[in-house]
């Protein structure tokens, strides 16, 4: 077996009792790297030297009785939006090209800290925004389960790279389903914790009320570990909550007997949701009723507003986040420009790509005066009615099941001329960053196509234990997240 | 019709560095002067991925500010992003407070030609400072030094309640004047720690409507507050006689030229979209925390100087200017605290030879070499005779530039006077006794020989004669 097919934590095992080296899984990566990628693409930037050179110092401290941890040694990957010393962070977007971070975020400090080499910087649609990785300035990653189709995304390089067994388990982020959508069409664990957990600095920001970061893994155990990682409060992050994280390994195999899930009316009427998706999840909701927890209907009337809703307020905040590539301090600038405005517009104009450029002038139209109370206001308002309507159900049940997206994986290009079809695949993603929530997609099942299935659970705020711990219940019934994508070296 | 038939009314919109040591929102140093971008980090540098953390002192000194002016303290205060391109500005929006900020309804009294007057102050919120664009640096090229960018600065805003041009400098001394008092601000404006834009108006007297407000930017100095705002007056006042209109406009004033000319018009004008900060969650004041700063307020510019003038009674004249630097008052307080003297007197060599040696070795108060009760003690010595005025003046100046004791100086310089009136009429006889001649003068009604006589002692007493002692010997001696 190649060491790549064990999880994060088995291979922190294996680590630590000296079965297997740090610098021997990081070959391995490499291997599939060099063996997959050219199909897969899900690297912007493959950093050899610098993750064996940690997987070195790595091994040394395992030899000297100092072991960081149980992920130490163990390689990871970082969606390129993640701020890396030395490396090139690029946001998937030309403006960034060639820019390389002057700092290390507080994740990746972190990261360094638990000793996990960082085997390279992953794909993504530009600036985040995109749910295919077909909005990167660079090339579109490909779904491992099926080459013709798209990872999801925006975090579709961390869930292939993950799904293709490149890395043991990688950082995303999640605005609007980025983390969760790309997990289940790549067939791996994927959780969105809830808004404050994670520190957002050295994150490059996209929408900052709903940008969240969180683990992209094989199984529920390695995402429970990776959130243990991340999971501290940053005091250089004003909205990370001064609060300790619990242990979520602690009681992650508890299972559900006595919980009561919710199933939403909302979630399972959406006309247009694909059958083998629906099959799947509703399977997988009646797995965790004979596993002992109560299934319950409810009701989260505002679900039909969240996708207008979160088409205002993130474009919104994105368009002033997005300022600050003028082309004055760091990334491109177009040449040419006889005067301030044109070094702005030009720059602008070649940086960005077609979305980025739909959303930010979304945003500025609906913050702009006269329009600001119809638009941005208003759509703040739903946004407290849409929290409100989970804080209802969470007096009756102890989390809710949903499918994680409507359908499996697309194949690439078909949804790139409709941004509208595009959007609609958050459609069950979306309220919960517009409520702040933690969610997590779990595998499911497959297509008779063999395209991977997710099943969404999203929990109370500050409840991703007892999340993780019905995705766990779940896993333990079936061997989805063991699979292998068909990978043929080329 | 003539200015003279329109009403002015003007508010104004003051910016004021907050003197913390660090950033607003990052924990660079807001020192000023260094080499360009020396004071930056990837927070002020607006990089990828950097998030605001609020500095909590900002807080305290706004706070401060407010409760000096007479501010309501808004419990919860919201941070929003006021958005546009400038290359000073690195992160294309500016971290500011709309539409609830940390102070309002405040008021601020000044003096006026018609007695003291209420000035009303609308709000005052929290905002960091932009960078700044070079554009003469050379090779064509513009630089941006963002060593300001994130100095915290209050903008406080008035309401339109001034109604001439030198109301407005009055009552940006008087503002200027508390901040400095309450450590919160340097007040100097060729820093550009103290900064002023205007919006004036003008009305037909007698008229309840405003006109047509402008926004005059760029005014650095008390001078120019007051150049600026006549200039715009004459201006709106020419254009509403010549039958034109006042037109909703920014304009800025060019100090050399002395006129204002317009910089963007109501169509230019930004949009800022203005939207709630996502970054930093709503600033909330803790019970207890207004309560405090309030008990650690000091005393304010204008009740030191009723105090002065009630509680001294030195005229309001004097009053104000030593009132005008918190640390000059101070001392003149901790002189007068030993001096037994009347305060008058202490205040004429405060107005006169302190102030003039400050100022022509340009030493501040916080770096006087002497002590308040060896201030006390030369004054005492002129009061008791023992130096006369133009020796104290000398003492004085010995004193000020080493810290040397008054009496150890004045000993040292021979300037003493005798006292002795045994010594006095000693010397007196004997000169006396010398001169028989000019005595039989004196007598026989010639009483001019009184100034020879006196010269006469004092030479023999080597000039240290008390002169009022002297002259009062020789006349009883003389028989007068």
């Amino acid at each position: 077996m190649e060491p790549t097919e064990l999880s994060m934590l088995e291979l922190g095992k294996k680590l630590g009792s000296g079965d297997l080296s740090s610098v021997e899984a990081v070959r391995a990566c490499l291997s599939r790297v060099d063996r997959f990628d050219g199909q897969v693409k899900a690297f912007l930037k493959v950093d050899r030297e610098g993750a064996l050179a940690q997987a070195e110092a790595a091994d040394r401290r395992r030899k000297d009785g100092r072991r960081a941890g149980p992920l130490d040694g163990v390689p990871v990957g970082l969606k390129d939006l993640f701020l890396t010393a030395g490396l090139p962070t690029t946001a998937g977007s030309a403006i960034l090209e060639g820019f390389v971070a002057p700092y290390d975020g507080t994740v990746v400090k972190l990261l360094r800290a638990a000793g996990t080499p960082i085997v390279g910087k992953l794909n993504m649609d530009e600036f985040a925004m995109g749910s295919s990785t077909e909005n990167s300035a660079f090339f579109p990653t490909r779904n491992p389960w099926n080459l013709e189709t798209s990872p999801g995304g925006s975090s579709g390089g961390s869930a292939a790279a993950v799904a293709a067994r490149m890395v043991f388990g990688a950082l995303g982020t999640d605005t609007g389903g980025s983390i969760r959508q790309p997990a289940a069409l790549s067939g791996i664990v994927g959780l969105k914790p809830t808004y404050g957990r994670v520190s957002r600095f050295g994150v490059v920001a996209f929408a900052s009320s709903l940008d969240q970061v969180g683990p992209m893994t094989r199984d529920v155990p390695d995402c429970a570990a990776l959130l243990q990682t991340i999971a501290v409060h940053d005091p250089c992050d004003s909205t990370s909550a001064p609060m300790k994280a619990p242990d979520y390994l602690a009681e992650l195999e508890g299972g559900v007997r006595g919980m009561k899930l919710g199933l939403p009316r909302e979630y399972f009427e959406l006309p247009g949701m694909d059958p083998e998706v629906r099959a799947a999840v509703e399977a997988a909701t009646r797995a965790l009723e004979k596993l002992g927890a109560e299934l319950v209907p409810v009701s989260l009337p505002h679900t039909k507003y969240a996708l207008a809703t979160y088409y205002l307020v993130a474009p919104a905040e994105a368009s002033s986040n997005l300022a600050r590539y003028d082309g004055v301090r760091y990334g491109l600038r177009a040449e040419g420009a006889g005067n301030l405005l044109a070094m702005y517009g030009r720059t602008r104009d070649q940086g960005f790509g077609l979305e980025v450029k739909r959303r930010v002038m979304l945003g500025t139209y609906a913050l702009s005066a006269g329009y600001y109370d119809a638009y941005y206001l208003k759509a703040q308002k739903v946004r407290t009615l849409i929290k409100q309507d989970f804080t209802n159900a969470f007096h009756t049940v102890d989390a809710v099941l949903a499918p994680t997206s409507p359908t499996p994986a697309f194949r690439i290009g078909e949804k790139v001329s409709d941004p509208l079809a595009m959007y609609l695949n958050d459609v069950f993603t979306l309220p919960c960053n517009l409520a702040g929530l933690p969610g997590l997609s779990v595998p499911c099942g497959f297509t008779k196509g063999s395209l991977p299935i997710g099943l969404q659970v999203l929990g109370r705020p500050w409840d991703e234990a007892r999340v993780l711990r019905i995705g766990r219940a779940f896993e333990r019934e079936h061997d989805f997240h063991r699979r292998t994508p068909p990978l043929r070296a080329a | 019709m003539s200015v003279a038939d329109f009403q002015p009314v003007i508010g104004l919109e003051v910016h004021a560095q907050l003197l913390t040591r660090s950033k607003i929102f990052c924990g660079c140093s807001t020192e000023f002067g260094a080499p360009p971008n020396a004071h930056t980090c990837a927070v002020c540098l607006g990089m990828p991925g950097v998030l605001p953390v609020l500095n909590e002192t900002v807080v305290e000194f706004a706070v401060r500010v407010g409760r000096a002016l007479g501010c309501r303290i808004n419990p919860v205060s919201i941070w929003a992003r006021k958005n546009y391109f400038y290359p000073d500005l690195p992160k294309g929006y500016q971290i500011s407070q709309y539409d609830q900020p940390l102070c309002e309804h405040g008021a601020l009294e000044i003096d006026t030609d018609d007695g003291p007057r209420r000035v009303r102050i609308l709000r005052i919120h929290l905002e960091e400072d932009a960078g700044k664009n070079v554009h003469d640096a050379g090779g064509g090229d513009s630089l941006v030094d963002l060593n300001r960018s994130g100095v915290p600065l209050v903008e406080i805003v008035s309401e339109p309640d001034i109604r001439s041009s030198s109301e407005a400098a009055e009552y940006l001394k008087a503002l200027r004047d508390v901040l400095v008092y309450l450590g919160v601000n340097d007040g100097n404006l060729e820093e550009g720690s103290f900064r002023c834009d205007a919006n004036v108006s003008v009305m037909p007297k007698g008229a309840t409507k405003y006109g047509q407000r402008v926004e005059l930017k760029n005014i650095n100095s008390f001078r120019f507050v007051q150049k600026a705002i006549d200039y715009e007056i004459g201006r709106q006042v020419e254009l509403i006689e010549s039958g034109g209109k006042v037109a909703m406009e920014t304009r800025l004033f060019d100090a050399v030229r002395g006129e204002t000319r317009s910089m963007r018009s109501k169509e230019e004008a930004h949009d800022y979209r203005y939207f709630p900060e996502p970054d930093l969650p709503p600033l909330r004041i803790p019970a207890g925390y207004v309560e405090r700063i309030e008990r650690e307020l000091p005393e304010l510019p204008r009740a030191k100087l009723h105090r002065f003038v009630g509680t001294y009674g030195l005229p309001a004249y004097d009053a104000k200017i030593l009132v005008g630097d918190r640390a000059l008052a101070d001392l003149f307080e901790k002189v007068q605290a030993v001096y037994k003297g009347p305060a008058k007197k202490l205040s004429n060599w405060f107005l006169g030879e302190l102030l003039r040696l400050m100022k022509e070795e340009a030493r501040d108060v916080g770096a006087l070499r002497f002590t308040p009760p060896q201030f006390a003690s030369l004054l005492e010595m002129v009061d008791s005779g023992e130096l006369s005025n133009n020796a104290a003046k000398d003492v004085f100046a010995e004193m000020f530039r080493t810290g040397r004791s008054p009496r150890e100086v004045a000993q040292e310089k021979g300037l003493i006077q005798v006292q002795d009136t045994g010594a006095v009429e000693a010397a007196v006889d004997s000169v006396l006794a010398a001169n028989p001649g000019e005595v039989e003068k004196y007598r026989a009604g010639k009483k001019q020989v009184l100034g020879f006589l006196v010269g006469q002692v004092m030479k023999a007493m080597k000039g240290k004669g008390n002169p009022a002692l002297v002259n009062a010997a020789l006349k009883a001696k003389l028989g007068d």
